[in-house]
Formats: C-alpha cells, structure tokens, sequence
C-alpha cells in the first residue's frame, strides 16, 4: 500500500556490455494504472521482473514505500503477476486455482471464500468454479489466471504481463472494462505492460514508453497523442504514427528544401541552425488551395479509403507524408499544401523534441 | 526371450495398419479424379501399403505363428508330433513352478515401479536446470543405460561377490552383516533388485527430466508469486505436467521388468533354487533347457498376451485418469 519506487534501477544480462534496462530513477505512484507501452525486447519484462523480485537489478534499489526489498524474495513482496500465457494450476478446479494463492497466506477461511465469490463474479467465472481448469478454452484460462492476480485484496502491485494477447478480440474490450472496474473498486496499484497502443491509452491513469531501456516519455494518454516529447513515442503512439521530415533551420525559418515550413520555436530559447526533423500527426494536417505556413508543399501520390475518414498519402521533399482528412477534402485531389495545425506541428532535434513549428510573420517571410 | 518382445512390438505395429487403411483410403481420390460415387474406393492403396504388410508379415506375424503352431502340438521329433489341442495351455497356466514364477515376476514388476518411478522422479528434479553442470549430470546419469545388459549382469555379479566384490566385502566386513547372493535367497533377490534400479532408474529419470524442462519458466514464476512452497511446486506444477512422460516411464518399466531375463541370468541363474527364476528364465529353461517345444509355445503366447493386457490396461487407465 505505498509507492515502489526505482532508484537508479538497472538490469544487465551480460554483466555489464549491454543494458535491457538502462539506469533509471522511477515512482510508481500507489492505486494508478499504469500501462508500459514499448517495442518488443525494450526492457518491459526485465523491469516487471525486478518489481515482482524473479530478477535482482544489477544496480540500484528498489523500495516498496520506505522498506528496500532490492533483495526480498518474490515471495515476501505480495506481488501479484498475470503472464501473457495461461499459468494454471491444472489439477486444481477454477475455485481452488484462485484460492491458492490466499491459502498460502493463512487467510481466515471466510475470507477466502468472499474474495474468491467476488473476483468469479467480477469476470464472469462464476459458472465454472468447480471444473477442472484444465478443461477450460485458453481464454477462459487466462481469464482464472488474471483472477488469481486480483484474488489478494492487499497487494502491492498487479503487474499484467500482455495478458490480453490470447484473448480473442470481442472478449478484450469486455476484460479490459472489468480490469479498469476492479481497478476502481480495489484501489491496487496496476502495472500493464503490452505493445498494443490502443490498450495502453484506453486502460491507463499513465502511460510510460519504454524504448531500448529507457522511458522515453510518461504521461496521461493525450499528453503522448498532442504532445510526444520524443520520436519514438511520436511514431509508435497514433495509427498511423507522426510525419517526419528532415528539415533545416536556417536564420529561425524551417525549410524544407526551398520551401519554407515556418519558424522555429525553441522550448528552451532560441533554436541554432542546424538541421531538425518536423513532426506532425496525420491528424493534425489539413489540406490548402494556397502555400500557408505552418504547412508544406507536396505531391498527392494515393487516397486510402478508410470509411470514416481517408488516408491522403503524399511526397512532401522526396519523403513519405500522411494526413488524415475527411471524405470532403480528400475528394479535392488538386490541393498540394499541407497546413498544420496550430502548435501540433513540433521540430525533434536528435530525437528528442526541442520546439515547436508556428506561423510565419510578414517580417520573416522571404 | 528377445525374440518374444520384437513380436509383441511388431503386432502392435500390424495392428495399426491394418486399422488405418480403411481411413486412409477415402482421402485418395481428393488428390486427382473427381468422385462419383458416394464412397469412392481406390484399391492402389493397398499397393502402397504392401511392403509394410510383407516385412510384419515375416517379421512379426509368421514368427508368431510358428509359435502358435507349436503351442497346439506334441513334438516328439521333426516328423513325429500329434495335435494336442488346448492342452499345453491348460497344463502350463495349472504348473505351480510358472505359477510361483508368475507371481515372483509380478513382485519383482511391482517393486521396480515403486521404486524406479519415484527415485527417478527425484533425480530429475534434483538435476541442474541450466549451466555447465548439465551435460555433465546428463552423461553421469544416462551412463548406465549404455552398458550392454549381459555386462551389467557381470559388472553385478563381481561386485556383489561376498569375498572379491566391492560392494559385497564391504558390507560383510565393513557393516558385519553376513551378505552372500549365491546361498541366501533374499540377498539374491535384493541383489537382482538393487541391479535393476541401479541399471534402469536413468531412464526414467530423464524422461521425467526432459518433461520437467518442457515446463516454462513462467509457472514456477507464478508459483513463487502466489507462495507455494517447494513441495506445491512439485505437487500441482511439476507432477501433473509429468504425466505424459510418467505414463510412459511406467509403461516401459513394467514390460521391461517383467520380461527381465540377461541380468538375473547372468548374476544367479534362476537361483539359489528358484528364488531369482523369473518367468522368463523358466521358459528358456523349458524352451532350450529342456526342449519341450508344445509346453514353451504356449508358455510363451500366455506370456506374451499377459505383457500385452496389462500394458492395455496401464495405459488406458494412465491416460483416461485425470482427464
């Protein structure tokens, strides 16, 4: 019932050469939900394992609260943990699979009994108590092993490993409703980790972009849609990802080649000349009859028809551009400005965001 | 007695060919002409499975049936023997020695099971799971699987010898208990017992070992999660994944034990008087020893048909139990 809390945590399979999880100094605050969004082999795992205690980080310490458990066995941590694949106990009916781990905590027997009738009814196991759990469909299993992890009411933390992947997809958004209900109703601190967006930002009170071992960016979802602080987050968050066009800042103007996208907006003072990449989400671009900035010039080269909404793809300088317009702009195929939205256009400088794109004034204009 | 378990094995095999053709047959014309007949027959299947029904017939059925030829008559001499009928079996299954021989087996059967299971159970999961200790305990362990059986014989026979053998001088002298295989019947029948787990507990050791390594590392995780102990590991993780492997363990050892002939034979030869005579000991003595062609015949079919039901049994009930 506290914090956890990283401490300069880091993980090493190889003694050092190469990090799965780099050095990193990290709260977990108590009751959110957090979903840990990344690539696979980012180091999600590595990092549910040193919280659940099954992996020792090489360095630095982890604290539940104010007590160091960095050496506490998984045992002694009352860690919860619901992996990507069904984890029954097969000779044992639904009811004592659910059971067990509050029988090996010496629970009063009524209580056992309580817990268990709740988190049946909870997600819908309540028919299926008595049968062998061997005997159930895969998801039905995964569904007593996600139960298993919310059985114990005091825990201090529910890490779900991916749990939804062999789910099928109608049942998903039912579970992922009962988990953000449970969530609500028990107050546990959550931890889920998957690869999948759209889980990530409809599930979470915080999401945390994990990308070759690091956290790239944490934030509530729209803060990762409106504003990503770092490439990664700007293509892997958003179907499909942001727009990114290398660029030049040259006297404070973005150019694009010869055309000029707008000027530089430093997030701490003024930006140097150099080259940068322009980021905008599909979203976030419109299509113009004139040359308007910020925006760029490009050619058409496809619609995509996605029904609700089309893809106008588009070679803006030689490079890939999406924008996501509604069917009456789309059908004007003569348009070849893109104009972006007002402080949704951002310019990254190695990866990382160093400012935004706004409007021309009369005085910059060339 | 070797000859015996290559026909017990090759009838199974002819059975299940004979099984699957009608269920093989249907799918032929699929591959080519369209069918026109509600059940379409195509009989060149019968073509293709011809050379698998000559090599059961001459490796299994027409042994077999030499077997049974012999079992009904009284062979007095190559040209000279009469048909006795059912007779032979009526006089075999009412002999009291195969009687005592059948329930010495059976005994001696049901020890290796409870032993050999359990113990090798025990290895497997005592073995390393990972690091460079794992080829190691691997080849220590499997190392008395590659000893030919008539040498295990030998290697025991010499090393349980009350005045040479290591293992005999030291518990007669060493420990002071008086241990001699060749005049005490109970020390001959631990002897032979000793050898045996010593001999074939590998081999259900690491096929337990090789189910305990298919279990993924995710269920032990979630085991140290919800508390159990190293026992509930065992008990509801670990044990109930072995069961196909178990099953498989025990069916081998039972048919293997009771059908033991080269190790005994070798260390007692059937005794002190008939204490270590397994049945198949007994009926090479009958077979070759004595060369009463009628009685060994149908000695054998009894013996073959029992291996075969219990075998039937095991694995029905191993594999429906639990379901």
């Amino acid at each position: 019932m506290a914090d956890i809390r990283f401490e300069g945590v880091g993980h090493s399979y190889d003694g050092g050469r190469t990090w799965a999880l780099r050095p990193m100094t990290w709260t977990w605050r108590h009751a959110k939900a957090y979903a840990l969004l990344g690539p696979s082999g980012c180091g999600k795992t590595t990092l549910l394992n040193i919280i659940s205690g099954l992996l020792t980080p090489t360095v630095g310490r982890v604290w539940f609260g104010d007590r160091d458990v960095t050496e506490v066995p998984t045992a002694g941590r009352n860690i919860a943990q619901v992996f990507q694949f069904p984890v029954l106990y097969e000779s044992m009916s639904v009811y004592n699979n659910l059971a067990f781990p509050l029988r090996n905590r010496r629970y009063p027997k009524q209580e056992i009994d309580a817990r268990v009738r709740k988190v049946s009814r909870l997600l819908g196991l309540d028919g299926h108590l008595d049968r062998r759990s061997r005997r159930l469909d895969p998801g039905r299993q995964q569904i007593v092993s996600l139960g298993r992890g919310l059985v114990r009411a005091d825990v201090a933390a529910v890490l779900l490993d991916e749990p939804l992947t062999v789910i099928d997809p109608a049942l998903k958004w039912t579970l992922r409703s009962k988990l953000k209900e449970i969530h609500r109703e028990t107050g546990h601190t959550l931890i889920y980790v998957t690869h999948d967006q759209t889980e990530a930002l409809t599930f979470a009170d915080e999401v945390v972009v994990l990308n070759d071992g690091d956290v790239v960016q944490a934030g509530r979802p729209t803060e990762l849609f409106l504003a990503p602080e770092h490439e990664f987050v700007g293509h892997f968050i958003g179907s499909p990802g942001m727009n990114m066009v290398p660029a030049e800042i040259v006297g404070g103007v973005v150019r694009v080649g010869a055309a000029a996208a707008g000027r530089a907006v430093g997030t701490g003072g003024e930006l140097a000349d150099g080259p940068v990449r322009i980021g905008v989400r599909p979203e976030f671009v419109q299509m113009s009859a004139q040359p308007v900035t910020p925006g760029l010039p490009g050619r058409i080269t496809g619609v995509d028809r996605m029904g609700a909404y089309h893809l106008v793809r588009a070679e803006v300088d030689g490079h890939p551009f999406v924008a996501k317009v509604d069917r009456a702009t789309a059908a004007a195929r003569d348009v070849e400005h893109f104009r972006f939205a007002a402080d949704r256009a951002f310019l990254f400088r190695d990866a990382v965001r160093c400012g935004a794109l706004a409007p021309l004034g009369e005085e910059a204009q060339p | 007695m070797s000859e015996k378990t290559a026909v017990a094995g090759s009838v199974v095999a002819g059975d299940i060919v004979t099984d699957d053709l009608p269920a093989e047959q249907p799918a032929e014309p699929w591959a080519g002409e369209p069918a026109d007949d509600v059940k379409p027959r195509n009989n060149r299947a019968w073509l293709l499975v011809l050379p698998v029904v000559v090599s059961v017939a001459f490796t299994a059925v027409i042994p077999l049936m030499t077997v049974v030829n012999y079992s009904v008559q009284d062979v007095f001499s190559p040209v000279d023997r009469i048909f006795v009928g059912l007779e032979w079996f009526r006089s075999v299954s009412r002999d009291p020695e195969v009687r005592a021989a059948f329930l010495r087996t059976l005994m001696f059967s049901l020890q290796v099971l409870l032993l050999e299971i359990p113990l090798g159970v025990l290895i497997a999961v005592c073995m390393p799971r990972r690091g460079r200790l794992v080829p190691v305990a691997l080849v220590v362990v499997a190392l008395p699987l590659l000893i030919p059986w008539n040498v295990v014989g030998t290697m025991w026979q010499i090393f349980a010898r009350a005045d040479i053998g290591l293992a005999g001088w030291v518990i007669n002298n060493g420990l002071g208990i008086d241990f001699n295989y060749t005049l005490d019947s109970t020390d001959a029948w631990i002897t032979v017992l000793l050898m045996d787990i010593w001999h074939w507990t590998p081999l259900v050791a690491l096929l337990a070992y090789a189910g305990l390594r298919a279990i993924p590392g995710p269920y032990f995780q979630a085991a140290q999660i919800d508390g159990a102990s190293a026992w509930q590991v065992f008990r509801h993780i670990q044990l109930p994944r072995l069961r196909g492997v178990l099953t498989i363990a025990i069916l081998l050892r039972f048919m293997d034990s009771f059908m033991i002939y080269t190790e005994p034979f070798v260390v007692t030869g059937g005794g002190p008087g008939n204490a270590t005579s397994f049945l198949s000991i007994l009926l090479s003595k009958v077979a070759v020893g004595q060369f009463d062609l009628g009685p060994a015949g149908a000695f054998s079919l009894l013996y073959f048909l029992f291996v075969q039901i219990v075998s039937f049994v095991f694995f029905t009930v191993l594999t429906r139990t639990g379901r």
